[in-house]
């Protein structure tokens, strides 16, 4: 097989793990690929990079091309979700005012308690919230709403506002923000800094959140589509891979090397295990579940997924739900991933959408080979969402 | 005679953002102003109402921007990123040359292009000088290195300096390294041992 050159656009971050990994650890080579991984600045950039030809895949926040595909934002390129990069991986963290203030209430930094922490962070900043995240159109700012929706934050002003992560814990220091919800290792940066605590992992919100996704161009994705198929194979052997136990020192030492990520390994580390130091004074929490390539059809793109990304945004931007609903479907490519993994060994669902949230235990489901093993997926306030209701 | 046009530059070195507003006024009436400090970026651009927002790609805080995309951003009026609403070629030789320019929704296109021209070509100039400048640093970083292991081969084991460079380029070849890699680390080894 010919060696083809892909070039594909990532943010510098623990979740672009599967795509670094493919190429590092030759899961790309063995489909006949080369990929050209192509660092980004930001995710404005990511986005046009692909929207306008300069890449033919990205490592993308998962409600961006939902986003695109609503007509928000500058750039509207029809794109595909072609399969799910990674799930959970998100933190949220706190200065070191408002950690002295929470822990002066008795809050023990359980990392876990999402009701708890809400509760306790509204009590001791009634005047309002100033919260950091990467982007407009992200998982992060869909968890913030959730959590605030659900707890005493409904009651205080919580202002969501865009800092790029490496800025995130200088903005923390200067005020600008009180809080942020953060992919790593940007959490664990500021908390090495020391700049900030960790409050909450983003699975203790919503237990089996879709971060990132592999995007397309939608036209793209048509004429291309065995080279497509090489990609997402590649990618995926790449997820399961980092899925092995065996494997986290080895991905750990590889994503931290100055070409990809630039962070000591012990940071990265973090991450994979779900070992996380969540306060400069060095307690550590462990996080189940904390950010997941590969267990649980992690890299399956639900519909539904889309779907709640759609509802969320459209509710909050003036749109139609249901339309929103129906085009966000459309984004995430349940069919291209079915296609593309026909031969590998990786189970499918036997369905392309699930009720959201209603998973409170890992829970055998219909699948090509009929034992394929779903992961926890509530959301902490209980709330179960519908795709298709009547 | 319009208004003329009101440009935000966001860029924080000064050199270049007066190279940049040098370029403009040349190229036509504009009312220009620079962000040199991008604390609270997305406030400051609202305060001048700019009809287009130039910011280069490579800078991290053009995310910050993307607010303003949005019908509840700080602007009253909705804004769109340029490259949405004109014709594709000069958004791909935009986003290529490293220039985002973010634009009120209702100008018109013909109004922006001298604008987006005259920005890319900036834009392009300034790209290659810094690469160019780039590369000088790094070979001369690299001479640095290679001299010093040089150095510290001579010293050690009483020989010449193309035998010094000889025996480096040996064991870089016999490790498939870069001569730079490996005198890179004979000076950390030096260092440690010393």
């Amino acid at each position: 097989m010919k060696t083809v050159t892909l070039p594909v656009a990532y943010m510098p971050l623990v979740d672009a793990a599967p795509l670094i990994v493919a190429q590092e650890m030759g899961f790309a080579e063995a489909e006949g690929l080369s990929l050209d991984l192509v660092a980004a600045p930001s995710w404005s950039s990511v986005r046009d990079m692909l929207a306008f030809g300069r890449v033919d895949a990205a490592h993308l926040l998962s409600p961006v091309p939902v986003a695109m595909a609503l007509g928000l934002g500058g750039v509207t390129t029809a794109m595909s979700a072609v399969s799910v990069l990674s799930v959970n991986g998100d933190v949220i963290g706190v200065s070191r005012d408002l950690e002295a203030r929470l822990r002066d209430t008795g809050h023990g930094f359980d990392f876990a308690d999402a009701a708890a922490a809400g509760a306790a962070l509204a009590r001791v900043a009634p005047g309002g919230l100033k919260i950091g995240v990467p982007f407009p159109f992200s998982m992060h700012v869909e968890l913030l709403h959730v959590w605030c929706a659900a707890t005493p934050l409904s009651r205080i002003r919580i202002d969501i506002r865009t800092v790029p992560p490496p800025l995130m814990a200088q903005a923390l220091a200067a005020g600008e923000i009180d809080a942020f919800c953060v992919g790593e290792p940007w959490g664990s940066v500021s908390v090495e800094g020391g700049a900030g605590a960790l409050l909450l992992p983003g699975s203790a919100i919503w237990a089996f959140a879709p971060e990132k996704v592999l995007a397309t161009r939608t036209d793209w994705a048509e004429t291309e589509p065995h080279l497509l198929g090489r990609l997402m194979r590649a990618v995926w052997r790449a997820g399961r891979w980092l899925s092995l136990p065996d494997s986290r020192t080895a991905a750990a030492e590889m994503l931290s090397r100055r070409s990809w990520l630039d962070v000591p390994s012990e940071v990265v580390d973090r991450a994979l295990s779900g070992f996380l130091t969540v306060s400069p004074s060095g307690e550590v929490r462990e996080a189940p579940r904390f950010l997941e390539f590969h267990r649980g059809a992690a890299t399956f793109p639900w519909r539904s997924q889309a779907k709640w990304i759609g509802g969320q945004i459209a509710r909050r931007t003036g749109l139609d739900p249901a339309m929103a609903m129906q085009r966000a479907a459309t984004v995430f490519r349940s069919d291209l991933y079915r296609a593309a993994m026909r031969g590998t060994g990786a189970d499918l669902p036997g369905a392309s959408e699930k009720l959201e949230g209603s998973l409170a235990n890992a829970t055998a489901v219909a699948s090509g080979s009929g034992r394929l093993i779903l992961e926890r997926d509530v959301f902490f306030d209980g709330r179960v969402f519908d795709p298709s209701p009547d | 005679m319009p208004t003329p046009l009101s440009i935000v530059v966001v860029e924080e070195d000064r050199d270049r953002a007066i190279a940049i507003v040098d370029a403009l006024k040349d190229s036509g009436d504009y009312d220009v102003h620079v962000i040199g400090n991008v604390t609270g970026l997305a406030r400051k651009i609202a305060a001048f109402l700019p009809d287009i927002v130039l910011i280069d790609i490579d800078n991290p805080t053009r995310d910050m921007l993307e607010e303003l995309t949005l019908a509840s951003g700080p602007l009253d009026r909705p804004v769109a990123m340029f490259v949405s609403g004109a014709a594709g070629g000069l958004a791909r030789a935009a986003v290529e040359a490293g220039v985002s320019a973010y634009v009120v929704d209702g100008l018109q296109p013909e109004r922006l292009k001298p604008v987006l021209d005259t920005a890319i070509a900036r834009f392009q100039m300034m790209r290659q000088m810094r690469t160019e400048l780039d590369e000088t640093r790094r070979a001369l970083e690299e001479r640095k290195v290679i001299d010093r292991a040089k150095g510290l081969l001579m010293k050690a084991k009483g020989i010449d300096e193309d035998e010094a460079y000889a025996i480096l380029r040996k064991a870089a070849m016999d490790q498939g390294r870069k001569v730079v890699d490996v005198a890179q680390a004979l000076v950390t080894a030096a260092g440690l041992l010393r």
